[in-house]
């Protein structure tokens, strides 16, 4: 079975080790994911003006080349694409003028009105999969390993496209629980992380990423689980100022949720790109007997 | 003889045109906020904001344009939603800060010129920062 997907820019260059390890663990989990013919960026973020229909253009495109690869779901990885890609989908559906007039300028061919269904892979390893099935496929329990779920904005917030509850998400830490290892709830798991504003003032990123990071240390983390490459950027940008400035501050290793997805599996950890991680995260692997000395992983119990 | 003084009570035409103009960008009814200030409360960079996200909806729907354009908090928000998913009155202040941001771009002003962002950030920084910061501070 394969499903329609679509990586966004920066899962080819920066956040390789977000997409390889993604695609490979799917596959060991039958489902391919199959990359939209000639998708473009979705935009990144989403315009929160009532009249700027020119930015709902690059959404809406992938979009119908879903509908015209054959397919009625979307699979995206990266929370950013996920939010401009499932609004835009949204307007598609709700907003009748406003479609026809997107409809109108785009020219592919067909008509596009949301038939297309939006979702992240956490919600395809949930609904589709289910923890149980996902727990009796893992080879190397992330036993002993204290992860901290941070979801950012962007999967759950507006209110309309979240991927779980709004003020209590409970999806990547039951993922978390189904691979063995050991959820940490804090506090601040849905603050944001500065976004896009590491562009504008770049000197700030460092105070919006100390309260996320003292907060999950402070609950007992090792590390960091996440879903969102720009959260990765600054939170790992984040740190490094942190451990100039605040006496005491401890690295926090983060990880995309689906490199620990992959060692769970036991595709080892050549396809999960550490190299491309904040913080040393290989260090902690290896602590945990998660990783072997060498490129392969050490498997537990066969 | 006491001199009598003209009290105004609706605003002026400036005044009048920059609240129909926010309205209309941002599709918000402004006078939904009964000023509780739990925007404020949740939003994660009020410490850095000259204004608080509660006074910019106060001062926006006075349509005291000048007080707004003069402060940083509109570029200071990083459009996380924290604002919106707590509010008790369904108000998105996230879409009034982008209305009042792009009334500045769309006068072909931008808040950040790519050309100033130095080359080695310009090499560091990933396309999802780059797409998204030049989307909100560039016109």
């Amino acid at each position: 079975m394969s499903l329609a997907y679509y990586p966004g820019c920066t899962l080819k260059t920066r956040a390789r080790n977000l997409e390889e390890s993604a695609v490979a663990s799917m596959e060991a989990l039958g489902l391919k994911l199959d990359e939209v013919p000639k998708w473009n960026c979705c935009g990144a973020v989403y315009s929160l003006a009532d009249d700027d229909l020119i930015h709902r253009v690059a959404p809406v495109r992938n979009l119908i080349r879903v509908k015209k690869q054959g397919k009625t779901e979307l699979v995206t990885l990266c929370a950013f694409c996920l939010n401009t890609l499932k609004r835009a989908n949204l307007l598609m559906r709700q907003d009748v003028e406003k479609r026809d007039t997107l409809n109108r300028f785009i020219d592919e061919g067909i008509d596009y009105s949301g038939e297309v269904k939006v979702v992240h892979l956490l919600e395809v390893l949930r609904d589709e999969i289910g923890w149980e099935a996902l727990a009796q496929k893992v080879k190397l329990p992330l036993h002993g390993l204290k992860a901290a779920p941070y979801y950012g904005c962007t999967l759950l917030r507006p209110r309309e496209i979240a991927i779980d509850n709004v003020e209590n998400p409970t999806v990547l830490g039951d993922f978390l629980g189904a691979l063995g290892a050991s959820p940490v709830d804090f506090p601040e798991s849905t603050r944001c992380c500065g976004s896009y504003q590491v562009v504008g003032d770049p000197g700030d990123i460092a105070e919006y990423a100390r309260p996320i990071l003292n907060s999950a240390s402070s609950h007992g983390a090792e590390a960091l689980v996440l879903t969102c490459p720009l959260c990765d950027y600054n939170l790992g940008r984040g740190q490094k100022e942190l451990l100039k400035k605040q006496s005491g501050f401890r690295e926090m290793p983060l990880l995309y949720f689906t490199q620990l997805l992959a060692l769970a599996l036991g595709l080892g950890s050549r396809i999960c790109h550490f190299e491309l991680n904040h913080g040393s995260s290989e260090s902690l692997l290896r602590a945990k007997n998660l990783l072997s000395q060498g490129e392969s992983v050490r498997p537990i119990g066969g | 003889m006491t001199k009598k003084v003209p009290v105004t009570i609706s605003p002026k035409k400036s005044r009048r045109e920059f609240i129909k103009k926010v309205k209309e960008l941002s599709g918000q009814n402004l006078q939904l906020c009964y000023q509780c200030g739990l925007c404020s409360g949740n939003c994660p960079a009020a410490t850095n904001m000259d204004i608080s996200p509660r006074r910019i909806i106060e001062l926006a729907r006075l349509g005291l344009e000048e007080e707004i354009a003069n402060s940083k908090t509109v570029w200071i928000c990083a459009s996380c939603l924290a604002c919106a998913v707590n509010c008790p009155r369904g108000f998105d202040l996230s879409r009034v800060m982008e209305a009042i941001r792009l009334l500045t771009l769309r006068k072909n002003i931008d808040h950040v010129r790519p050309e100033d962002i130095p080359l080695e950030e310009r090499c560091e920084l990933p396309q999802i920062a780059m797409v998204s910061g030049l989307r909100k501070f560039t016109g």
